[in-house]
Formats: C-alpha cells, sequence, structure tokens
C-alpha cells in the first residue's frame, strides 16, 4: 500500500518511537521511591473497598482520615454501581469490604454467602438534577412530561435507578427516559454536561456537583420504599477481615459519621 | 509458499506457538462451555433479546451504508489523486481503528450533541437530535467502522489496472460510466469485503454507542450493550447467549472472508 519512498521514514520514525518507550519503560521500572522511609515496623495493609459510585468523594475522604489514624492500614476503593461491585463480589473479586446504596443488592450477596452482618453507615434521599441555570425551568418530577425535556436515570438494576423509576411511578409520571445510564455517576455527567436537562441522582451528588448543577429534592420524603440506604458488610472472601471491620468502625464511628454528614448524607 | 520439505520448527517455537493459539481459543472455549443450552433458546427469544437483535440489525446495517455512502467516494479520492494534506487525511480516516472507542463517543458529543460543534447548529436549524436516538447509535457505528471499508477501498481502487480503464475511455466513455461498468466490477469483490468487515465491527461496538447513543431498550440497547446491562443486572445466561451468537456472527465473517484477508495482504 505505501510506496518506497515512504517506507525509510515510516521505519525511521518507528525506531525513535520504539526507543522512547523501552527509555519511559526504563525510567519508570527503576529507581526506588525517594523521601521518608515507612515509619512504622508492621507491615503495611490494604483494606479494599467496593463502595456505590454516591459514595466516592465521601469515603475518600474517609480513607483519608482513617489513613492518618491508622498509618500502617492503606485504604483503597473501586466505585461503581452496587449491582456491578456485586457482581464481581460474586465472582470472586479481591474485596474486603461492600458498601451498598440499597439493601436488595446487599441481600443478594448475603444470601450467596458472600458476605455477613451488614451493618448500615449512612442514608440518602434522592433529588432531581438539572444543568446550572435550569434553562427548561423544572420544578420537580411532575415537569418531566413537558414537551422537549430530555431527562436520564440509572440503569434499573442499579439502586438508584430502581428508586428513580419507583419515584416517577408514585408521582405519576409517564415520561420516558432518554437514557438509562450504568451508575448515579454518569447521570451526572449527562447533566452537567449539557447532553440532558435533568437525572434522578442523591442529594450527596447534588451537592458533589457543586456549582455545574442545581437540584430540587424529590418530594416522597417519608415513604419508606423510597429511603436511600446503604449497608457495609466485610466480605467473606477478605484476607484481612479484622482490618476490614476496623473500616466499617471507623465510618460507623462520630467522626466517620461527621464526615458523611459534611458530605451531605444522614447518619445511620 | 514453497512447496516440498522443510525442517520443523524448534520445540520452543512450537511451545510458543500452541501457547498463543490456546491463549485465543480458550476464552471462546469457555463461551461454549459455560453457555446455558438449556435456557438458550428461551433467552434468546425473550422479548429483550428480539428487541436488541432486531435493533443491532438495523444499526449494523445503517452503519455500513452510511461508510459505504462516505468511505468509498473518500477511498477512490485518496486512491487516484495526489493533493496537500493527504497523508494527514488518509491518517485521520484510519483514526478510529486505533482510537479507544469510548474516547470516539466523547468526541462525537463534543462535536454532535446538543451543545457540540456541529449538534447545536444541527438542534437549532433542523430540529434534528443524534445522541440518546437510534440514528445516533448509527452514526457512532459507522464511526468506528469507516475505517475497515475505507482501507480495503483504497487498496482496491489502487490494484485496478488503469489500461481498463484508459482502453474504456478512448472508446469513448465518460469517467462516470468508465467507474460503473469498468472499475466497480473490478473492485467489487473487495469492496464486497470490506463492507461485511465494516458491518461486522459495526455490529460489536460498544464504547461509542454507550456514550454518544445512551442506553434505552428498543432506542439504543444494541446486542453488547445488552450483554453488559445483563451481567450487572445478575442474567448470566442471557448475556453468554447473546455472546455466543455475536462470536458465532463474527466467525462465519471471518471464515467467510479468509481469502479476501490473504489476497490484499500478499499483492501489497
Amino acid at each position: 500500500m505505501s510506496t518506497d519512498a515512504s517506507v525509510r521514514p515510516t521505519t525511521r520514525a518507528l525506531r525513535l518511537v520504539m526507543a522512547a518507550v523501552v527509555l519511559a519503560v526504563a525510567a519508570c521500572g527503576s529507581g526506588s521511591p525517594t523521601g521518608g522511609a515507612a515509619p512504622t515496623s508492621a507491615p503495611r495493609v490494604t483494606v479494599t473497598v467496593f463502595a456505590a459510585s454516591s459514595l466516592t468523594e465521601a469515603f475518600n475522604e474517609l480513607g483519608k482520615r482513617y489513613g492518618a489514624v491508622s498509618p500502617n492500614v492503606k485504604v483503597a476503593f473501586d466505585f461503581e454501581s452496587s449491582s456491578d461491585l456485586a457482581r464481581k463480589i460474586d465472582d470472586g473479586a479481591p474485596a474486603d469490604v461492600f458498601v451498598s446504596a440499597d439493601q436488595p443488592t446487599m441481600d443478594k450477596v448475603v444470601s450467596a454467602g458472600n458476605a455477613s452482618a451488614p451493618r448500615i453507615v449512612a442514608r440518602n434521599r434522592l433529588e432531581l438534577l438539572m444543568a446550572r441555570g435550569n434553562p427548561k425551568a423544572l420544578t420537580g418530577l411532575g415537569d418531566l412530561v413537558k414537551p422537549g425535556v430530555v431527562f436520564v436515570l440509572c440503569a434499573p438494576e442499579v439502586p438508584c435507578g430502581r428508586l428513580g423509576a419507583l419515584a416517577l411511578q408514585q408521582t405519576g409520571v409517564t415520561a420516558e427516559p432518554a437514557s438509562l445510564e450504568p451508575n448515579v455517576k454518569a447521570v451526572v455527567s449527562r447533566v452537567t454536561s449539557g447532553e440532558a436537562d435533568a437525572g434522578v441522582v442523591y442529594v450527596t451528588d447534588a451537592k458533589a456537583a457543586g456549582a455545574s448543577a442545581e437540584g430540587v429534592d424529590i418530594a416522597v420524603a417519608g415513604d419508606p420504599a423510597l429511603e436511600v440506604v446503604y449497608p457495609a458488610a466485610v466480605v467473606r472472601q477478605s484476607t484481612h477481615p479484622d482490618d476490614a471491620r476496623r473500616f466499617v468502625d471507623f465510618v460507623l464511628s462520630p467522626d466517620g459519621q461527621a464526615v458523611l454528614r459534611q458530605f451531605g448524607f444522614r447518619g445511620q | 509458499m514453497r512447496r516440498g520439505r522443510r525442517p520443523w520448527p524448534s520445540a520452543v517455537v512450537v511451545a510458543l506457538a500452541a501457547l498463543g493459539s490456546a491463549f485465543l481459543v480458550l476464552p471462546l472455549a469457555g463461551l461454549f462451555w459455560r453457555a446455558p443450552w438449556t435456557g438458550l433458546v428461551d433467552d434468546l427469544t425473550s422479548s429483550e433479546a428480539r428487541t436488541a437483535l432486531r435493533l443491532s440489525l438495523v444499526t449494523s446495517l445503517g452503519a455500513t451504508a452510511v461508510a459505504a455512502v462516505l468511505g468509498i467516494p473518500l477511498a477512490w479520492v485518496l486512491a487516484r489523486f495526489t493533493f496537500p494534506g493527504r497523508r494527514l487525511v488518509r491518517a485521520l480516516a484510519l483514526l478510529p481503528l486505533v482510537l479507544p472507542p469510548v474516547v470516539g463517543g466523547v468526541a462525537l458529543l463534543l462535536a454532535f450533541g446538543r451543545r457540540g460543534l456541529l449538534g447545536a447548529w444541527l438542534l437549532e436549524w433542523f430540529g434534528i437530535r443524534l445522541p440518546f436516538t437510534t440514528a445516533g447509535a448509527i452514526v457512532a457505528e459507522a464511526f468506528v467502522a469507516m475505517p475497515f471499508l475505507v482501507i480495503t477501498a483504497e487498496a482496491a481502487f489502487r490494484n485496478v489496472d488503469r489500461r481498463y480503464e484508459d482502453a474504456a475511455a478512448t472508446l469513448g466513455a465518460r469517467p462516470a460510466t468508465v467507474f460503473r461498468r469498468v472499475t466497480l466490477p473490478l473492485v467489487g469483490p473487495a469492496l464486497g469485503a470490506g463492507a461485511v468487515l465494516a458491518w461486522a465491527r459495526a455490529l460489536g461496538e460498544f464504547g461509542a454507542t454507550i456514550t454518544f447513543a445512551g442506553n434505552t431498550p428498543g432506542r439504543t440497547q444494541t446486542v453488547p450493550l445488552q450483554v453488559f446491562l445483563a451481567l450487572e443486572s445478575g442474567r448470566p445466561g442471557l448475556a453468554i447467549a447473546l455472546s455466543l451468537v455475536l462470536l458465532l456472527v463474527c466467525l462465519a465473517v471471518l471464515v467467510g472472508l479468509r481469502d479476501q484477508w490473504l489476497g490484499p495482504l500478499r499483492r501489497s
């Protein structure tokens, strides 16, 4: 396909690229970390927490605070939809703690024998998120049927999608969502990027989105079917069950609960 | 390839070759091994599977049509004319081949989304909206599939013996007639192969589709999206069943086109 004249420059370019790659790999692989040596003699433990994506900001902060009080423990997170995380745990993923965004997903993992003794660590409420400035002047779920309004929900197997659909059903809104996103942060992205006019998320996601979006509380508070709870449990295949339990204890402690409230969650 | 007796390759080469085949074959074998044969027909004839299969057929054929209408003229121009920036245009035409599909999806949003470069204008002047629509799914699939058609078509146009075209011209045929009655029949098989490859690629597209077109059953939830979400909703049986269908389609395409694969590669 290429002419003779163009082969040589291409080969030369290829050699340059390969040399650069080799150098980069050598640079990354060599050398030990400089700076302060490890302060304690205890071995460094990593606690892997699988947490629902709505917990991203709050739990990142909790991980930092926990690292300060227990220096030999490092907390690593995997934030995805609770349903995705549940599937990974059932497939044997190396998690220590699982924090789900609803009870049914946790119940599925517990009844499969992969987690035990869940404890509720936080609560949340649903919110309707709109783009900054609320250009379509939406005041609540009822306005979603207005012509030309594009809104998105989480997929029905994801907790916030199940609750969002339930909230729509209970308010009698029959409008169809334009898309069913794989997790709640994807819904936030659709709204803040301007692709959708509104999306059903949690109060904490609206708070985390800050100035790039506005929110309206979905006034179905007090309805037990729409209550958002976050049960946390130690995973069966955890290699550090004691450290895992201590992290959950920290989340339940007054310090941990204060962090959660700072991000807009309600305490357990 | 020379016939006649050749020495066997060394044991190391044979071992590595065997490992290489195993690496590629084992996952596919696993798919067949774990397929839920008993529930397979039920899964595949369920209404959701049929909706996704029908939608995938529509979008992949649509994407192939778009790729053909836009890609064949582009390949013709690249093959027959020299102009400043030709190398750049060819590189851009082939970019979706190496671009991560989800990046393609993000780029499409920035170009054709509601606030996109072209999208805002399309919406305001023509009321055309692409994200979250079947047309959007077709655009996403065409974006990733077009390079396959452009590559094959360009190679085919280059390999046409120009003397046939010149002879037709001296006999009085106009350029359009030459193209229609001399060039096209000569490149037909290659174009067909390119179209089939593009179709298979469009059928299997996931990242660009879910990012640009979103996920709505019946409108944008193609088979790959449904496989992903079936896994998430705890329905691995449906996921495996649909995966088998896609796998068999791809195998059929590759086996059917094996002569076309080797032909152009040997010539260039």
